[in-house]
């Protein structure tokens, strides 16, 4: 995928790192430079190189992970559906406010993936047209895959009244 | 014939009433997980559930007087689970089918529920991960059985039990820090949600 490298490259100098495995390619981009490059990157590839499908968006968090200089990742999986190319763009971000711009304005099937990563893992995504929790209940305060988050939870499970059987 | 039967019998009102409900258990199929596959088995020709009057499921809690629970229950489906038991008319009887729905089963994580007798009187718990067809036929037999001892016509005896029947010992282990902290009212099973601008 060399034009595609060299596109990026002379139009984001330095703002991201590259690597590849097989013939898939890799963009990373820190958490200092993902809220102005991010969006302008993403559009860059679909108007530019071609990648006009985004395949998924997922959440990671890299608390305690061995190596890691930023907390959470989002990975934009994309595909080129002419030449059947993929790239997947990695962004950053960190607490106390992790905060990414959204993807809904150049693929609106980015609207339920951003949910259910801000819903996993707190990621704000400015312009999202309509931020809300997608799996998880409203009234829930948590983001149940942080790695601070314990495994059973913290009590929001049995957060219910119980019906006696003289009462039903 | 006249010779054999008696012109008329004396018995209880509560021992007719009982044998009369008792072959005719409607199973409410609340089904969430694999237990339901077992469940739809049971009702199916090889195992046959109609063989002891409980072969008429019905998808309105209304019409059903036994729910039977199959599968794992998460927290989302609580208050839809609530609102059902509650819709179905009286006597009414609950069978918690499979691990899952009896204590979480292998599920123990943060959205799915430990058990329904946190929130709703069981009757009949059936173990298992699923459990054969014959343990579910085993399970509606004994709801039989105690509709038989234990039932009254006016179903009074449900009045007596005012108490919480869950396991109370496995909640006390909850420390104070997993106590509630998530503030909401959890109890609505639907809610309006407010518009777009």
């Amino acid at each position: 995928m060399p034009g595609t490298v060299d596109t990026l490259t002379t139009r984001f100098p330095g703002a991201f790192t590259i690597s590849a495995f097989k013939d898939n390619a890799r963009v990373e981009i820190a958490a200092d430079k993902a809220p102005a490059v991010l969006f302008d990157l993403l559009k860059c590839l679909k108007d530019e190189c071609g990648f006009d499908f985004l395949v998924d968006v997922a959440g990671i968090d890299y608390l305690n992970y061995p190596g890691a200089a930023d907390r959470y990742g989002v990975v934009y999986a994309l595909a080129n559906t002419a030449t059947a190319q993929r790239v997947f763009v990695k962004a950053f971000a960190n607490d106390p406010d992790p905060e990414l711009p959204s993807a809904v304005p150049l693929w609106a099937g980015a609207d339920w993936m951003e949910r259910e990563v801000y819903d996993m893992f707190g990621v704000v995504f400015t312009g999202h047209p309509d931020l809300r929790r997608i799996l998880m209940p409203a009234e829930f305060t948590s983001h149940p895959l942080r790695k601070d988050y314990p495994l059973r939870g913290l009590g929001e499970r049995h957060n219910f009244p119980t019906i006696t059987r003289a009462e039903s | 014939m006249t010779g054999y039967l008696p012109d008329f019998l004396v018995t209880k009102l509560d021992y007719v009433a009982n044998m009369v409900r008792k072959h005719s258990l409607w199973p409410m199929p609340f089904a969430t997980a694999c237990c339901g596959i077992e469940l739809m088995a049971t009702a199916s020709s090889r195992y046959d559930i109609a063989r002891f009057g409980s072969e008429a499921m019905r998808f309105s809690p209304r019409q059903c007087d036994l729910m039977i629970v199959a599968g794992r229950v998460v927290m989302k489906m609580v208050p839809v689970m609530q609102r059902i038991w509650l819709q179905m008319p009286e006597p009414k009887w609950c069978i918690s089918m499979g691990a899952c729905a009896s204590s979480g089963g292998v599920f123990d994580a943060y959205a799915t529920v430990q058990g329904i007798d946190r929130f709703l009187p069981v009757d009949v718990y059936v173990p298992g991960c699923p459990p054969r067809p014959e343990q579910l036929i085993r399970a509606v037999m004994d709801i039989q059985e105690k509709i038989q001892r234990t039932g009254t016509i006016d179903a009074r005896e449900f009045a007596a039990r005012s108490a919480y029947e869950g396991p109370t010992a496995l909640a006390r282990e909850l420390g104070p820090e997993e106590a509630i902290v998530a503030p909401g009212d959890y109890r609505t099973a639907t809610r309006l949600r407010t518009p777009l601008n």
